[in-house]
C-alpha cells in the first residue's frame, strides 16, 4: 500500500509541473532579457556578485520608470558552468519572449554561437569568449562590449612598456596562463607584440584546476628571471599565483593580472591586501564604490526597505555587472528610439547595440568611453589598471587602449581564415 | 494487472527470442513510439523539445557507459573524453573533407572505439578503483592532446564550427528537426544495446562482471571481451559526442570535461547498473530533474521572494533538492530507478489481490 501512495504522489507532482509550465507571454511595453549565470559552479566567485549587480541595476532603471516607458524584465538561469543547461536556458529564454541574452562562460557562449545567429538574438559577453567576435561583420549578434582577451593583452603590454621605461627591447616577459583555450588565445598576439618590440616572451601553462603552480612560478622567478609577468588566471588560480610569487620574494608590482585575476575576492583569498601590496590588475570597469550609480542603488534598496547585499563589497565584479546592465539599457533605449515604440525585436536591438556611444551619466568614471559600431562590437577595447596600495585598490592609469592596430590586424586575419 | 505472463506460451524459437515476448509489452512499445514520433513533437512547445533533445543525446552516452560499467563491471571516468574524440573526428571530417553526417557520425564513433580500446588495455591487469584512476588519466591525456594539437582542435580556441546536418536536402536547424534527428539515434542505440546484452557478447560481459576467473575457466577470452566492451562503450560515447557537435553546431572540448564524465556515471548509477531501461531513466533523471526543480521553485518561490532574490534562491535550491533526491532514491532503492520501476511493476502484477 505504501508503494501505491508513492506512485500516486509522483504522478500528482508530475501533473502539477506540467500545469505550472504554462507559457507566460511578454507584454508590449516590456523588454525581456535572458541572463545566463553561474552562481553554483566553478566560476561562482564571479557569478554570485556579477548577477545580483545586474539585477540591482535593472531594478534601479525600473524604479526610475524604465527605459523610454518600457519596463525591463530579467529572467536568470543558472547553468552551473555546464553546456547542456546553457542550451536549455537559451530555449527557455526564447519561450519566455526574451529578445536578447547575456552569456556567462566561454564554453557556453561557443556552444550557442550558431543559435544566436539563427534566432537573431544579440548576446553580450564582456571579458569572455572568442576575441575574434569583436568583428561585427563576422559575428553580427555577438557583442563583447568590453576589452576582449586580445585587447587585454595589448593593454597589459602597454602598461608593462610604460613601467619598464618605455622600451621593451631585450626584456624578458613571462606569460603565465590557465592552460585552456581562453588562456592560449592570447599567445599569438603576445608573440606578435614581442616581434614588434623585440622582447623575449616565454609562456608558462598552468593545468586545470589551476591550484598548483609552484614549479611554473619558480621557473619564472629563478630560471627565466622575468622582468615582468602577465598573469591570465581564473577562479582559485589568481590567489594561488599571488601567494606563490610572494613566497619566492618576487615583487608583485612586476605582476599584472588580466581581468579575471583581479577581484577583491582573489586578493582576500591570497591572504589579504597586506600580502598583495603592489599587485597590478587590469580592469574593464571602474573599481570602488565612489560612483553615483552605486549610491543610487543603495538609496533604491533603502527606499524599498531592503538592506543592500553583501555582494556590493566586491566592487570589482559588482561594478562589471552594473556596467553590463548599463550597456544593455543604452542599447534598448537606442532600439526603442529608432523604432518609435511597438514591439522590439532582436534585430532592432542589434542595431541598438551598434549605435551605443553614451551610457547612463550616473556611471561616470565607472564605465570606459566605449563606442560600439557595426564593425566594432568591442567598443574600442578600453582598459584601466588598478594596483594594490596601502590596503586597497588605487587607480594606476586612466582609460587607455594598448596596441590597437596590432589587435585590429589580428582580428582581421583570424576572421579571414 | 500489467505484465501478466500467464497463458502466454512460447512454442517456437522465434517466439522465445522475440524482443518483446508479451503482447502487452509489444503494445506498450508501439504506443511509446507513436507518442514520441507523432504526439510529443506536435503538441509540445519547442522549449520542451530542446529538453527532450538533451535527454535523447544523454541516453546514447548513458547506454554506452552502462555496457561498460553496468554489464562488464569495468569502471570508467573517461567517458566524456571519448565523446570529445568523436566530436572532433566528426567536426574535422565535416569541415576539412566536407563529408555529410551519415559518414562523420559512424566515423566519430569508430575513432572513439579505437581510442577506447587502447585505453581499455590496462583493464586486464588492474581492477576497480585502480582502473578508475587509469581511465581518469586517459580523460586528462585526451583533453591535453586536443588542447595542444592545432591539427585536431582547429586553433587556439579549440573549437570547430560544423554545418548543420542535411537530410534529403533539408537542413536540420530547428529544435523540431533536431528532435527527430536525436530521437532516431536514441532509438537505434536502444535497440542495439538491448540486442547486445542478450547475445553471446552480452552474456560474456555479464560473466566477466560477476566473476572473471570463472568466466575465463568456462572459455571466455577475458582480454578480448574487455577490450570489446571498452570499444563498444566508447563507440556509443563517440556517437554521443557527434550528436552533441551537430546539436550545438560546434565542437569544443570544454563541453566534455571531467564533470561530464561524472554526470554520466551518476546517470548509470542512479538509473541502475546493468539495466538498459535504467540508463534511460538515469539520463532523464540527471538531465530533466534540475530543470523541473527550477520550474517548481520559480513557480512557488514567486510568492515569497522578488525576481532578483528568486534567481539566487532557485540556483541554490535546485542543487540542494537535486542532491537530496539522489540520496533519497538511492536509499529507497540502492539498485537504482530501474529496480524501483520493477518493484512497482511487480506490485501491480498481483494488484488488487496481493496476499
Amino acid at each position: 500500500m505504501k508503494l501505491a501512495k508513492t506512485v500516486w504522489l509522483g504522478s500528482a507532482l508530475a501533473a502539477a509541473t506540467i500545469g505550472l509550465a504554462a507559457p507566460a507571454f511578454a507584454q508590449d511595453k516590456e523588454i525581456v532579457i535572458g541572463a545566463q549565470c553561474d552562481r553554483t559552479g566553478p566560476t561562482q566567485i564571479v557569478g554570485t556578485v556579477l548577477c545580483p549587480a545586474y539585477h540591482d541595476y535593472m531594478g534601479l532603471v525600473n524604479s526610475r520608470g524604465g527605459v523610454e516607458g518600457y519596463k525591463i524584465k530579467v529572467i536568470e538561469i543558472d547553468h552551473e558552468y555546464k553546456v547542456p543547461p546553457a542550451i536549455e536556458a537559451h530555449e527557455r529564454f526564447k519561450k519566455e519572449g526574451a529578445v536578447m541574452t547575456s552569456a556567462f562562460g566561454t564554453p557556453q557562449l561557443i556552444a550557442l554561437l550558431k543559435k544566436f545567429e539563427e534566432d537573431k538574438m544579440p548576446v553580450t559577453s564582456p571579458g569572455i569568449g572568442s576575441s575574434a567576435a569583436a568583428d561585427g561583420k563576422k559575428y553580427p549578434y555577438v557583442f563583447p562590449i568590453a576589452a576582449t582577451y586580445w585587447s587585454q593583452a595589448g593593454g597589459a603590454m602597454k602598461f608593462v612598456k610604460d613601467k619598464l621605461g618605455g622600451n621593451l627591447k631585450g626584456k624578458k616577459i613571462a606569460y603565465i596562463f590557465f592552460d585552456n583555450p581562453a588562456g592560449r588565445e592570447l599567445i599569438p598576439l603576445l608573440e606578435e607584440i614581442g616581434k614588434l618590440e623585440g622582447f623575449e616572451l616565454r609562456t608558462f601553462g598552468v593545468p586545470s584546476p589551476g591550484i598548483e603552480m609552484a614549479a611554473q612560478v619558480l621557473d619564472i622567478t629563478s630560471r627565466f628571471k622575468a622582468d615582468f609577468v602577465v598573469a591570465h588566471l581564473f577562479g582559485r588560480a589568481p590567489s594561488v599565483a599571488i601567494k606563490e610569487f610572494k613566497s619566492k620574494s618576487y615583487p608583485l608590482s612586476k605582476v599584472i593580472g588580466l581581468v579575471w585575476a583581479g577581484a577583491e575576492a582573489d586578493i582576500v583569498a591570497a591572504g589579504g591586501f597586506g600580502i598583495a601590496e603592489g599587485y597590478n590588475t587590469l580592469q574593464y570597469a571602474g573599481v570602488g564604490s565612489d560612483f553615483k550609480v552605486i549610491k543610487d542603488i543603495i538609496a533604491m534598496h533603502k527606499a524599498q526597505g531592503r538592506t543592500p547585499g553583501k555582494e556590493m563589497e566586491s566592487t570589482v565584479t559588482y561594478n562589471r555587472g552594473v556596467y553590463q546592465g548599463a550597456v544593455h539599457v543604452a542599447a534598448i533605449a537606442n532600439a526603442i528610439k529608432a523604432k518609435g515604440g511597438g514591439k522590439i525585436t532582436g534585430e532592432d536591438l542589434r542595431k541598438g547595440f551598434e549605435s551605443v556611444t553614451t551610457l547612463d551619466p550616473s556611471l561616470d568614471g565607472l564605465a570606459p568611453p566605449l563606442k560600439l559600431s557595426a564593425e566594432d562590437h568591442e567598443g574600442g577595447g578600453w582598459v584601466q589598471v588598478w594596483s594594490v596600495k596601502g590596503g586597497k585598490f588605487v587607480k594606476s592609469s586612466e582609460w587607455f587602449q594598448g596596441y590597437r592596430d596590432v589587435v585590429k590586424k589580428h582580428v582581421e586575419t583570424e576572421n579571414k581564415k | 494487472m500489467l505484465y501478466r505472463e500467464a497463458g502466454n506460451y512460447k512454442t517456437t524459437y522465434a517466439k522465445d527470442m522475440a524482443l518483446f515476448p508479451l503482447p502487452l509489452t509489444r503494445w506498450v512499445a508501439a504506443a511509446l513510439l507513436v507518442l514520441f514520433v507523432a504526439i510529443v513533437p506536435t503538441v509540445l512547445h519547442e522549449y520542451y523539445l530542446s529538453i527532450f533533445n538533451l535527454i535523447f543525446i544523454a541516453v546514447v552516452g548513458a547506454l554506452g557507459l552502462n555496457i561498460l560499467v553496468g554489464y562488464t563491471g569495468q569502471i570508467s571516468i573517461g567517458h566524456a573524453a571519448f565523446m570529445s574524440v568523436g566530436a572532433y573526428t566528426a567536426a574535422n571530417l565535416a569541415v576539412k573533407l566536407d563529408l555529410p553526417f551519415w559518414i562523420t557520425l559512424p566515423a566519430g564513433g569508430l575513432m572513439a572505439a579505437f581510442v577506447g580500446a587502447i585505453v581499455g588495455i590496462p583493464s586486464l591487469r588492474i581492477k576497480g578503483t585502480y582502473l578508475a584512476i587509469a581511465t581518469l588519466a586517459s580523460q586528462l591525456i585526451i583533453e591535453w592532446i586536443i588542447n595542444h594539437t592545432p591539427a585536431i582542435s582547429g586553433g587556439a580556441s579549440a573549437s570547430i564550427q560544423v554545418p548543420r546536418p542535411v537530410v534529403f536536402g533539408h537542413e536540420l536547424k530547428s529544435q523540431l528537426d533536431l528532435y527527430f534527428f536525436t530521437l532516431f539515434f536514441a532509438i537505434l542505440a536502444l535497440i542495439a544495446t538491448v540486442n547486445i546484452v542478450r547475445s553471446r557478447l552480452g552474456r560474456a560481459f555479464i560473466a566477466i562482471r560477476d566473476q572473471d576467473i570463472a568466466a575465463e575457466i568456462i572459455g571466455i577470452n577475458i582480454f578480448r571481451y574487455k577490450l570489446i566492451a571498452f570499444a563498444i562503450s566508447s563507440f556509443f560515447a563517440g556517437v554521443c559526442g557527434v550528436l552533441y557537435t551537430y546539436y550545438f553546431g560546434i565542437a569544443n572540448y570544454e563541453a566534455y570535461q571531467i564533470v561530464v564524465s561524472i554526470d554520466y556515471l551518476a546517470m548509470v548509477i542512479i538509473g541502475g547498473l546493468g539495466s538498459v531501461f535504467g540508463s534511460v531513466l538515469g539520463a532523464i533523471f540527471v538531465t530533466a530533474l534540475p530543470i523541473v526543480i527550477r520550474l517548481l521553485v520559480e513557480a512557488f518561490g514567486g510568492f515569497i521572494w522578488d525576481t532578483a532574490a528568486l534567481s539566487a534562491v532557485a540556483a541554490s535550491m535546485r542543487l540542494v533538492i537535486f542532491g537530496a533526491l539522489i540520496i533519497f532514491f538511492l536509499v529507497v532503492e540502492p539498485e537504482g530507478l530501474a529496480r524501483l520501476w520493477r518493484n512497482i511493476r511487480n506490485y501491480f502484477r498481483t494488484w488488487p489481490f496481493s496476499y
